[in-house]
C-alpha cells in the first residue's frame, strides 16, 4: 500500500480550503490597485502617470505613481509611519525581556525543584485557556486603579501623571508572550541528553562555562523559536493592546482597527499588502536560513 | 546569601523563575483578582467604581431588569442571556466548522511526500501571519452587496439564466461565522497535523494486513489516533472565539452583539467597568466549564504547544 496515497475527496477538500484561505487575501490585494476612491467595487487599475493626482469624481485618472498611487498615498502618511514605529518598538522591546525571562523559567521549571514550581507551572496555561479580552480587561483594571491612586497620592498633575501609553503596552506584551516562550522552550529542554554536560563537568568546566558552551548551543533553536512567536503574537495583537494603549502608542492593528470604523479607502488595501509582503518574506528568508542551518548539522 | 544560593539547587530555580512568575503574578492573577472585586461594586455617576459587596451586575447579567415596560417594579430582560447563549452557539458552531475543513487538509498534508510537506504547512501559516484586523477588513470586501461573492453568484446566475439581485450578506450572523472560521481555521490545522504526522506508517500496513478497508481503517487507526490534535484545536479556536469582539464589530454590525462585544462597551463607551467586569468573570467560567469538562473526556495533548 502506498503510504502517500489520498482519496479523491482528500484532494478537492483540501484544495477548496487552500482557495478559502488565499481568496480574500488575493482580494484585498487586487483593490489595492483600485482607481475609484471610494474603493466600493474595483472600477479598473489607475491608467496613466502623469506630474500630478488627476481625479474624476471619486475616480483617480493619473497618479505620479500610476497603478501604484496607493502605495504613494502610504507613504506620505505620517500616521501609519509612526504607528508602525510603535509597533516594532513594542514588539523588539518585549520579545528580548519574554524571551530571557522565558528561557530563565523553563530551565528552572525543567530542572530545578522549588517551592514556588507548581504555581509558576499553572500560571503559564491562563494565557491559553482564558479569552484575551477577560486579560485585557484585567489589565486595564490594573492599570486605571494603580494610575489613579498613585496620581492622587503622589498629587501628580500635567505630564508628570501616570497615563496608558507606550510603557503599559509593552509590560502587558510581556505578560502574554512569556508563558509561550517558556513553553516552546521547555518543550526543547525535554528531549534534552544530559550527558553532553556531564562530559563537561567532567573535563573540568564548571556549571558557568558548560552553561555558555554546552547547553546554550544546544537550546538555541528553541529560544529562537519561542522569540519568533513572541515576536508574531506582539506585532498580531490587537484586544490587549487596544485596552492598554494611551495617546502616542497606537500601533498598526489599532490603526487599521480605527479606519475600518471610518472611511476606507484603497490606503488600507495598500498598507496591508506591503503588510503581508514583509511578514512573507520575513517568514521566507528565516526559513531559508533555517533550512540551510539544520543541512549544515546533519 | 551568594554561598547559599550556590549550595542550594531550590534557590537557584526560584531565583531562575522569580521574574517570570513576578510578572504573571501582577499581569495575570492581580488583574484576574481585581475584576473579581470590581465585579461586585457599582458605578458612581461619572463612571467610577464605588467599592462595596453587590451581586447586583450579575442578578443584572441573568436577567434582572429594574427597567420594565408596565410599571412593574422588576422583570425578566432575557437581554445578557440572549447574549451569552449566541456567543456559546456561535463557539460552538465555528468549532464544528473548522474541524470539518482542517480534518481534510491537515490528513492531505500528512500524507503528501516528506518533501513537500513544509511547503504545504507554509501554506497555512501565511494567512495566519497577516494580521487578525487585515483578515476582517478582507472578509468586509467579499461579503458586500457590492463584493466579490455577489458579482460571482450573479454571473453565475446570468449564464443559467436565472434572476438574482445581489443581496447584502455584510452586518449577518452567517458573516460573524465565516469570519470566525476563517481567523481560526490555521489553530485547528496545525495541532491535527502535528498529531498525524506522529502516526507510524506500520500501524497502517497492519491495518491493511488484517484486511481493514480504507473506511474502517480511517475509523479505527487514523481517527483514534488523531484525537489529540482535534482536541488540542479545538481548545486553541473555542476560547478565542468566545471572547473576540472585532470580528462581530466589523462584519456583524450593531446586528450581531456577543459577549466580547458587550464587554468592551461597558468599558468604553458605556462607562460602566464593574457591569462589565462581572461579564468577563462570567464569560471565563464559561470557557473554563467548558474546557474543563472537554479535556477531562478526551484529555490534553501537548499538540497544544505546537501551534
Amino acid at each position: 500500500m502506498n503510504p502517500f496515497r489520498r482519496s479523491p475527496f482528500v484532494i478537492v477538500s483540501a484544495v477548496l480550503v487552500y482557495i478559502f484561505l488565499y481568496a480574500p487575501i488575493l482580494g484585498l490585494v487586487l483593490y489595492s490597485f483600485n482607481a475609484s476612491r471610494a474603493n466600493v467595487t474595483f472600477e479598473g487599475f489607475i491608467p496613466a502617470f502623469s506630474d500630478r493626482v488627476v481625479m474624476d469624481g471619486s475616480l483617480v485618472k493619473s497618479s505620479p505613481c500610476g497603478p501604484f498611487h496607493w502605495y504613494c498615498d502610504l507613504a506620505k502618511n505620517d500616521d501609519v509611519a509612526e504607528a508602525a514605529g510603535n509597533t516594532l518598538t513594542i514588539a523588539f522591546i518585549a520579545t528580548i525581556v519574554a524571551t530571557v525571562i522565558g528561557t530563565m523559567s523553563a530551565i528552572a521549571l525543567q530542572r530545578y525543584d522549588f517551592k514556588l514550581k507548581p504555581f509558576s507551572q499553572l500560571a503559564l496555561y491562563i494565557p491559553i485557556v482564558i479569552p484575551e479580552i477577560v486579560m485585557g480587561i484585567g489589565v486595564l483594571t490594573l492599570f486605571s486603579q494603580l494610575f489613579g491612586w498613585v496620581n492622587e497620592v503622589f498629587n501628580l498633575s500635567g505630564d508628570a501623571r501616570l497615563s496608558l501609553g507606550m510603557a503599559t503596552v509593552t509590560i502587558s506584551h510581556i505578560a502574554f508572550m512569556v508563558p509561550f516562550v517558556t513553553l516552546v522552550v521547555q518543550a526543547r529542554l525535554q528531549g534534552f541528553d544530559k550527558s553532553y554536560e556531564e562530559a563537561a563537568m567532567d573535563l573540568g568546566a564548571n556549571e558557568w562555562i558548560t552553561f555558555r558552551r554546552v547547553t546554550f548551543p544546544m537550546i538555541l533553536p528553541g529560544v529562537m523559536s519561542g522569540a519568533l512567536l513572541a515576536f508574531t503574537l506582539s506585532l498580531d495583537d490587537f484586544v490587549i493592546t487596544f485596552f492598554t494603549n494611551g495617546p502616542g502608542s497606537t500601533t498598526l492593528p489599532i490603526y487599521v482597527y480605527g479606519l475600518l470604523r471610518r472611511i476606507i479607502t484603497p490606503q488600507v488595501n495598500a498598507l496591508s499588502t506591503v503588510w503581508i509582503l514583509v511578514v512573507f518574506t520575513a517568514v521566507l528568508t528565516l526559513q531559508i536560513l533555517q533550512n540551510r542551518e539544520s543541512k549544515q548539522h546533519s | 546569601m551568594l554561598k547559599r544560593i550556590r549550595e542550594s539547587k531550590a534557590a537557584q530555580g526560584t531565583l531562575l523563575a522569580l521574574p517570570t512568575t513576578f510578572w504573571l503574578f501582577f499581569l495575570l492573577i492581580i488583574p484576574l483578582f481585581l475584576t473579581l472585586v470590581i465585579s461586585f461594586g457599582k458605578r458612581s455617576p461619572d463612571g467610577d467604581v464605588i467599592y462595596t459587596f453587590s451581586v447586583e451586575n450579575y442578578v443584572r447579567l441573568f436577567g434582572y431588569s429594574t427597567d420594565c415596560p408596565d410599571g412593574q417594579a422588576s422583570c425578566f430582560d432575557p437581554l445578557y442571556v440572549q447574549i451569552l447563549w449566541r456567543s456559546l452557539t456561535l463557539a460552538f458552531n465555528t468549532t464544528v466548522l473548522v474541524i470539518g475543513m482542517a480534518y481534510p487538509l491537515a490528513y492531505f498534508i500528512a500524507r503528501a511526500h516528506p518533501k513537500r510537506r513544509n511547503m504545504f504547512l507554509f501554506m497555512v501559516l501565511i494567512p495566519l501571519w497577516t494580521n487578525f484586523v487585515i483578515r476582517v477588513y478582507a472578509w468586509m470586501m467579499l461579503l458586500r452587496k457590492e463584493g466579490a461573492i455577489n458579482i460571482i453568484i450573479g454571473a453565475v446566475a446570468h449564464f443559467l439564466h436565472i434572476p438574482f439581485t445581489p443581496f447584502e450578506m455584510l452586518y449577518t450572523p452567517g458573516a460573524v461565522l465565516v469570519g470566525m472560521v476563517y481567523e481560526f481555521l490555521p489553530f485547528m490545522i496545525l495541532p491535527i497535523y502535528t498529531s498525524l504526522e506522529k502516526i507510524d506508517n506500520s500501524l497502517y500496513e497492519a491495518a491493511a494486513d488484517l484486511g481493514a478497508n480504507a473506511v474502517k481503517t480511517f475509523l479505527r487507526v487514523t481517527l483514534p489516533l488523531s484525537m489529540p490534535g482535534v482536541v488540542a484545536g479545538t481548545i486553541l479556536v473555542f476560547i478565542p472565539v468566545m471572547g473576540t469582539f472585532i470580528v462581530s464589530d466589523i462584519l456583524g454590525g450593531r446586528q450581531v452583539i456577543l459577549v466580547g462585544n458587550l464587554i468592551q462597551r461597558q468599558f468604553l463607551d458605556a462607562r460602566d467597568p464593574t457591569f462589565g467586569s462581572a461579564a468577563s468573570l462570567i464569560l471565563m467560567v464559561m470557557t473554563l466549564i467548558v474546557t474543563y469538562f472537554y479535556t477531562r473526556k478526551f484529555g490534553f495533548g501537548e499538540e497544544i504547544i505546537v501551534a
